[in-house]
């Protein structure tokens, strides 16, 4: 959507403001479809009453993502592919995380396949209250065996829930795996000048995504886009060519600068597309597994930051998975929300009268990082979550955001009865030590005032020696 | 299976659930619509043959048996029942005929692809030279230029002049370090000169920034004349231009620095750093008495580090071709978004025209290290999958934090881990395609072996 004009949105409404979305106003709801907060169809009369209909068009392609909205498999674990509509995060938002989908092939035996694809799909780490985990996977062909092909597929199926992108340039290996999955949605890769038209007919028979595979060459590329477009297939993914390497890998950014260019900024709706990457082509670079992993780590780290919309990558150690799963979260984090949690008492298990308290701030990264390295070691516990207006502890502590009658005021606002606990302590955090003396003191002697560790993941064997106190 | 639902039945049957859409619609007589599965044609013409208005009813009917339990699902594809409630019918006429008659293109069309480049995009960042040769009254083997960018990073809008540089850590005291980094150290950690020297011969240091962080008060406490002593022992060791930094005490630093401005008068180095809540413009008088660059600290706030420029510029009178910014790094995990955005906003702002901020970045990427995923064993989380190899996975760390904050404009990147810079160097380098590699068959991923 281009439209950043509320106003615009507004003369697209009934403007009766009749209250039925929830907002007070149509203009309020118009400014909600712009912040893409709101969606279209919530304004139940604009989509009901016949008389809207020709407003009710006018407003869907208004507030339509710039660059096109794929996606692939089906339920709970459907990706949105693409979506986007600005170029830089900071001018809104990035809204769907590229998928990360890592390979599999029909070469593979039977016990191995099953053991990467539970890796695959079972890989999993929490971070700021989210599990952050992968969400598809690619078969390949490597034998191009249509009917190994096949199998391989309903074995990653029965296996895993997830998406699939179904990976050969021989249609008749494509339609193997569709006949077994199509079902699913999977998105297929790909069509080339090759094979597109056999490509194509296999894409509409069986209703799914496609992938265009052009490397390096951005006019036939579009080409191909407008041929397909005009077949009425519509839910295409670019692939214009990762290179990995040498001079060829600046012109693979480029490419993908100006593809991104060319849909949010030029609303060149023909090759509006999302675009794949393809940071598994490290692997074509060396033989060295780490050498690779590195590689394909920065790779990835390029086009999650540059367009990269969906991207097929290999490496499932977990010290390469970890950083770029971190990346793109925090690339894709919506910078317009603030990263809190509500102040206040928050019970951790079942706590009752012999439990900890424990402080920290409503940072939610520091919150969520505390509240998981107590919970998950089955710790039952408070924790009095201090308003440092969603700054972390240690920097809160240097910027005096975090002292001591902040939090003796915070104890009181939570109307937490701590005198009724058996130990009435209070467990400041290790980067907090320098207050216990002066909350000591505000609290009279009431209460005991524990320093906990420096780092919350070390709070467990703390307890071990700290709690009860003697 | 085939369902037969008799109108006045459900007729009855709606008045008691007094279901309000139907109403005004007089159904009369016993109409019987029968639903065959086995008949594969409910499309688009399905809705053409009864017309909208009968549609809609059809459609009413259809999901009101559902309600009452007649096995009608799958009957409609989504396509129909789309069709059948939206468009006019001479729109799914066109529909209908238009679908079955699904046809491959003959021939793929021919289109170019082009694309304009940012034209708002007018003013350069200001080139800033570090470390002078003899030629220019210093000591120094080379130089090293940051800035003159026209476009952001990597674009293809304007290549960019120089590619983004390292400096090395260099303490002056022995430091707490994640394992990984600390097993290259070990053997120089006494000695800052022939750290420097190992910085700079092994691992490929473009320059190094010697920390004199024994001067904290809270640390060893010592003195500035201990301080110029270190700088002085870097300065002969190596003879990459260097970077001065202060133990981040707001009250000693300024003495500290500018002493050991003093003592390296001439050399052109990169002083660290001046800061809002400090004297700052002792430091950046020192920077201007002694031929310095001063470096500008502040935290993630895109207006006091205009308000920051603006001061070291106006009042300690620092030159425009003698200021670096630091706009702080909150590494991966730890609020690198932040720090992300803020470079990337200060970066734009930069080259539309805003002067205050028409700077070379710095970015302290040795941060990195703070974060527990980059350094700790395992997950303290139970329920966390296996973290993986942390000698491994921590200069991947390092890597990504620097290597990001290169893709929103950082110039130069203080950093710790060898292998952290060697990639840092290698993908920036490959993106100005300065690096020749055969590119491989970028297709041949399909039927890779690994
Ligand atoms: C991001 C950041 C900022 C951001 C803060 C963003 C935010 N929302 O918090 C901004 C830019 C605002 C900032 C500002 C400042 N910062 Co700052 N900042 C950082 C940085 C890079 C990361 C901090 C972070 O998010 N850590 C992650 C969270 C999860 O850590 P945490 O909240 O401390 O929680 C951990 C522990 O405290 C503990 N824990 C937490 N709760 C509890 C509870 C219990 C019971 C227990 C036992 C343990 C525990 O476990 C957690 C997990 O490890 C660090 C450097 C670093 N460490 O990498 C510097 C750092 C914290 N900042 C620092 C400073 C000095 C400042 C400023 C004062 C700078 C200045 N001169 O202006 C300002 C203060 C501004 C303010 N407070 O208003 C120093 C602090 C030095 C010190 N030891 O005192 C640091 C260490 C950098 C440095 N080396 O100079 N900063
Ligand atoms: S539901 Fe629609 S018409 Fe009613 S107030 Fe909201 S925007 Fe306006």
């Amino acid at each position: 959507m281009k439209e950043t004009s509320p106003l615009n949105l507004y003369k697209q409404l009934p403007q009766t403001n009749c209250k039925k979305c929830g907002e007070q106003t149509c203009m309020a709801y118009a400014a909600g479809l712009i912040a893409r907060t709101r969606k279209v169809e919530e304004c139940t009369p604009l989509v009901d009453e016949k008389k809207y209909a020709k407003k009710l068009e006018a407003l869907r392609s208004i507030v339509a993502p710039e660059l096109k909205m794929v996606y692939i498999g089906v339920g709970e674990k459907q990706v949105k592919v693409g979506g986007e509509d600005v170029m830089f995060r900071h001018q809104m938002t990035f809204f769907n995380k590229p998928p990360f989908a890592y390979d599999v092939s029909d070469n593979m035996d039977e016990a191995k396949l099953v053991e990467r694809v539970k890796k695959i799909s079972t890989w999993r780490k929490f971070y700021i209250g989210k599990w952050q985990g992968v969400e598809m996977i690619a078969v390949r062909s490597v034998t191009d065996d249509p009917a190994k092909f096949a199998a391989c597929v309903k074995k990653v199926m029965e296996t895993s829930d997830f998406p699939l992108i179904l990976c050969s340039f021989n249609p008749a290996v494509l339609k193997a795996g569709l006949e077994v999955a199509a079902k699913a949605k999977p998105l297929i890769y790909a069509a080339n000048k090759d094979n597109w038209k056999e490509v194509a007919q296999l894409a509409f028979d069986y209703k799914v995504p496609v992938t265009l595979s052009v490397p390096f060459d951005l006019d036939a590329l579009k080409s191909m886009a407008i041929t397909f477009a005009g077949m009425g297939l519509t839910d295409l993914i670019l692939d214009p060519g990762t290179a990995p390497n040498g001079k060829m890998l600046q012109q693979t950014l480029q490419n993908f600068i100006n593809l991104r260019r060319a849909a949010v900024e030029e609303a060149q709706r023909d090759i509006a597309y999302p675009v794949m990457v393809l940071p598994i082509n490290a692997w074509l670079t060396t033989e060295d597994p780490v050498r690779a992993a590195y590689w394909e780590s920065v790779l990835t780290a390029a086009f999650v930051i540059r367009g990269g919309a969906i991207m097929i990558k290999h490496s499932i150690e977990a010290y390469s998975m970890m950083p770029d799963m971190h990346l793109r979260f925090n690339i894709f984090t919506d910078p317009r929300t603030p990263v809190q949690v509500k102040p206040g008492i928050y019970k951790v298990g079942n706590p009752g009268a012999e439990s900890p308290v424990f402080v920290t701030t409503n940072f939610a990264l520091t919150y969520y990082t505390v509240e998981s390295d107590i919970a998950s070691n089955g710790i039952d516990a408070y924790i009095l979550s201090i308003n440092t207006d969603g700054i972390g502890v240690q920097a809160s502590v240097a910027g005096g955001q975090l002292n001591p009658t902040k939090i003796k005021d915070s104890m009181t606002e939570a109307g937490f009865d701590w005198k009724g606990q058996k130990y009435p302590a209070l467990v400041l955090p290790g980067m907090a030590a320098k207050f216990s003396g002066e909350l000591e003191d505000l609290f009279a002697g009431q209460a005991k005032i524990m320093v906990g560790p420096e780092d919350s993941g070390r709070i467990v064997g703390w307890m071990k020696d700290m709690w009860p106190p003697k | 299976m085939a369902g037969k639902i008799t109108l006045s039945d459900l007729n009855k049957t709606l008045s008691e659930m007094n279901v309000q859409s139907l109403e005004g619609v007089k159904i009369e007589g016993d109409i019987e619509i029968e639903l065959d599965a086995g008949a594969g044609g409910v499309g688009p013409l399905f809705a053409y043959y009864f017309g909208q208005e009968a549609a809609k009813i059809a459609m009413q009917l259809m999901n009101f048996a559902k309600a009452v339990g007649y096995p009608v699902e799958n009957l409609l594809q989504p396509v129909a029942v789309a069709s059948a409630i939206a468009p006019a019918p001479k729109d799914l006429a066109a529909a209908a005929a238009a679908v079955p008659a699904f046809k491959v293109a003959s021939a793929l069309a021919s289109a170019k692809f082009s694309v304009g480049i940012d034209k708002t995009w007018r003013t350069p960042i200001q080139e800033v030279t570090l470390g002078a040769t003899k030629a220019n009254g210093g000591s120094r083997g080379h130089v090293v230029k940051l800035g003159g960018e026209k476009a952001m990073p990597f674009f293809p809008d304007a290549a960019m002049p120089h590619a983004p540089k390292v400096t090395m850590d260099v303490f002056d005291m022995p430091i707490g370090m994640a394992k990984a980094v600390k097993m290259h150290y070990e053997d120089v950690i006494n000695s800052p000169g022939e750290w420097a020297k190992k910085a700079v011969k092994k691992f490929g240091a473009d320059m190094v920034t010697v920390h004199l962080i024994s001067t904290d008060p809270l640390l060893k406490d010592t003195s500035a004349q201990d301080a110029v002593k270190t700088v002085e022992e870097v300065l002969q060791a190596v003879d990459v231009p260097i970077c001065i930094g202060g133990s981040g005490n707001p009250n000693k630093d300024p003495i500290v620095l500018s002493k050991a401005a003093e003592v390296a008068a001439g050399e052109r180095c990169l002083i660290a750093s001046a800061n809002l809540n400090m004297d700052w413009e002792k430091i950046g008088k020192a920077c201007v008495d002694n031929g310095h660059v001063c470096l500008a600290w502040t935290q993630l706030e895109i207006n006091s580090q205009k308000e920051l420029n603006r001061k070291l510029m106006k009042v300690a009178g620092v030159p425009r071709d003698s200021i670096v910014m630091d706009p702080t790094t909150a590494a991966l995990a730890y609020g690198l978004d932040f720090a992300y955005s803020n470079m990337e906003r200060i970066r734009l702002g930069a080259l539309k025209g805003d002067e205050e901020l028409t700077f070379p970045m710095s970015s302290g990427t040795t941060n990195a290290w703070g974060v527990r995923e980059s350094w700790m064993v395992r997950s303290p989380n139970k329920d966390d999958s296996d973290w993986g190899d942390r000698m491994l996975r921590g200069p991947i760390w390092e890597i990504l934090t620097g290597y990001s904050l290169a893709m929103a404009g950082v110039d130069i990147f203080m950093m710790m881990h060898p292998l952290a810079v060697a990639y840092v160097h290698e993908i920036t380098q490959s993106l100005m395609g300065r690096i020749d590699a055969k590119t491989p068959d970028t297709a041949a991923w399909l039927k890779m072996g690994v």
